[in-house]
């Protein structure tokens, strides 16, 4: 068993947040509040040093760029929610925020998760010299990928053809997230293996 | 004699002159000897046709510098084994050393990308042997960097955007002008009145969480904005409501949202800043703080609407246990198979952004919502033509559709 003051603070709250599983407790909103405080001054500070320091502070003050005194106003606008009657200044910045992260994203979605997925799917159901299961591979594809976007298509009820086509996505839809679900499964029970092992090698030394 | 000297002086000073002007036009204009100068026995040939130029599509900051091999290089001698790339700013001096390539190949590119904008720059080019000697430089220059506004290898793009904006600005219009626009029904939202009159008719809170991700974010916005809706309900049956965030904008963005469903609704005294909490930044912190909550409000009602990561199955398993009807909607494809599994109701991928204009009916939500399904219907004629056309053997909208 280790004599180390940190290990065991480690073990002692591991311990706190396993107790949850018992049922809520004062160890476990020890170690809740305990978490909650330290990570939001944490990221206070982080966000600090490295926001506002180098992307504000050096470049308006050291750097004397002065365009960087527009997302000062607009961070000043922010901070004007704690008076009430010029709060609203507030909805500028908010504003600004979701406009430029709207149009800066449209580029990147209208890539990766549009021209890059219909590319993706234009592959040729009889590929010279394959095997019979990649024309299968394929065809599943091209199967999933249509009837998928004809689920999430909102203009056509689901009834008729329209619904058996739209049931067969939700099909693929499930098998997909089964495997998924199977696989984040796995990553998650080597995560508790990591704590496991915290406690029985590092803290208790008996592994 | 005077006479004479000074005359040949003065006619060795022009002679030298022209000769130096003649030196510096021919390396200027990337003219260097491409045979090797036999001054030490073992001086290595010059690079042949250097160039330089803007690099073409980016944001500037960065020269492009082409070479073709040294005679010496992999022919000739062979003693070339590296070419070393100085930048100054002044032709003739102040060469500094930005880069070097080993030989070995026919055809040479270096990129320099720490250069200034607009400020002109040239560039020396030796060749080098093992024991160090070098060659004849090659000067190339003046050249300076900028910025392109547009890409010119991304014109499918600009088609796809102009396609999916067109669609959407008529279909917006059309809404507008108060054409019915059809939306089918989506079970996660015709189950948020009744999810919130439970919580009323239990006399517990409803608990919204607008996932963990910034408002820089779609699946945020629309977390936001179906929090409008639920606020509206809540506020109308007087409900208690908790939104719990994990960043400082979304509180203000929530808090903004909430007090005007409560304001709409004509129970502004009803709306507190504290129904909006803010917790911590922390993905993992926050997931303890929202389970706390949990357990100790028991909220009848737990909205999941956002983006979500590691902590979905565990805040979703929570509300689980304490008996709350759970409404989750995302578009993170590995946390969907979380909230299917342990949510009564879960809106898919597109739904949750679908779900703003299928609950608020506002005309410009249900124009980009039929605008969006246009550009679906687009995706699924490419799909066919494109496979029709691959499995006969041609490629050219895989091509077309390749962005660089």
């Amino acid at each position: 068993m280790t004599a180390d003051i940190g290990t065991w603070l480690a073990a002692f709250l591991t311990l706190c947040i396993f107790s949850f599983l018992y049922k809520d407790n004062p160890f476990y909103k020890f170690a809740e509040h305990l978490f909650v405080g330290i990570s939001a001054g944490y990221w206070l500070c982080y966000h600090f040093w490295n926001t506002v320091k180098p992307n504000l502070y050096d470049n308006l003050v050291e750097k004397g760029e002065w365009q960087y005194l527009l997302p000062l106003f607009l961070g000043i606008c922010m901070l004007l929610r704690l008076f009430s009657k010029i709060g609203w200044f507030s909805r500028w910045a908010i504003a600004f925020m979701i406009g430029s992260g709207a149009g800066i994203m449209i580029i990147t979605y209208l890539q990766s998760n549009f021209l890059e997925q219909i590319k993706s799917t234009l592959v040729s159901l009889d590929p010279a010299g394959s095997s019979w299961t990649q024309v299968a591979n394929n065809s599943l594809l091209f199967i999933g990928v249509v009837t998928g976007l004809v689920y999430f298509f909102f203009s056509k009820a689901h009834t008729g053809i329209t619904g058996g086509v739209a049931r067969v996505g939700v099909v693929f839809l499930m098998i997909c997230f089964g495997a998924s679900f199977g696989y984040t499964v796995m990553a998650r029970i080597s995560l508790l293996i990591g704590r496991m092992y915290f406690l029985l090698h590092n803290w208790l030394g008996v592994v | 004699m005077r006479n004479l000297s000074s005359g040949r002086s003065s006619y060795s000073y022009w002679l030298s002159v022209h000769v130096l002007a003649l030196f510096l036009a021919l390396l200027i204009s990337g003219e260097c000897s491409a045979v090797a100068t036999p001054t030490s026995g073992i001086r290595p040939g010059a690079p042949i046709n250097p160039s330089v130029k803007d690099r073409p599509n980016d944001e500037g900051g960065a020269i492009e510098i082409t070479w073709e091999a040294s005679f010496d290089d992999t022919r000739g001698r062979g003693i070339v084994r590296s070419y070393s790339i100085l930048r100054s700013t002044e032709a003739v001096s102040g060469f500094e050393k930005v880069g070097e390539v080993d030989s070995g190949r026919g055809r040479y590119l270096f990129v320099d990308d720490g250069v200034e904008n607009g400020k002109r720059h040239f560039y020396k080019l030796v060749s080098q042997t093992s024991s160090g000697a070098i060659s004849e430089p090659c000067i190339i220059g003046p050249i300076s960097a900028s910025a392109q506004w547009f890409h010119s290898e991304r014109w499918n793009m600009l088609i796809a955007l102009i396609i999916v904006s067109a669609s959407v600005l008529t279909f917006i219009s059309m809404a507008r002008k108060g054409r019915d626009l059809y939306i089918r029904p989506i079970a996660g939202l015709q189950a948020v009145d009744e999810a919130v009159g439970r919580a009323t008719e239990m006399g517990r809170p409803v608990l919204y969480i607008p996932g963990i991700l910034d408002m820089d974010d779609v699946q945020t916005i629309a977390g936001v904005a179906i929090l409008g809706r639920v606020a509206r309900k809540t506020a109308e049956y007087e409900t208690p409501l908790t939104v719990p965030v994990s960043r400082s904008v979304v509180m203000s963005a929530a808090q903004e949202t909430v007090k005007e469903a409560y304001w709409d609704v004509g129970k502004p005294d009803a709306f507190h800043p504290e129904m909006v909490r803010y917790l911590t930044d922390d993905q993992f912190g926050f997931a303890a703080g929202v389970d706390g909550i949990m357990l100790r409000e028991k909220p009848a009602t737990v909205f999941f609407q956002g983006a979500f990561y590691a902590e979905s199955l565990i805040l979703a398993e929570t509300g689980h246990s304490i008996g709350a009807v759970q409404i989750a909607g995302t578009a993170m494809t590995s946390q969907l198979p979380f909230f299917v599994t342990a949510c009564d109701y879960t809106l898919i991928g597109e739904e949750l952004f679908a779900a703003g204009a299928y609950l608020t009916e506002d005309p410009r939500l249900l124009g980009s919502l039929k605008g969006q399904d246009v550009a679906k219907g687009l995706a699924i004629v490419f799909i066919l033509i494109g496979i029709i056309l691959e499995t006969a053997g041609f490629h050219w909208l895989t091509e077309f559709l390749t962005v660089n």
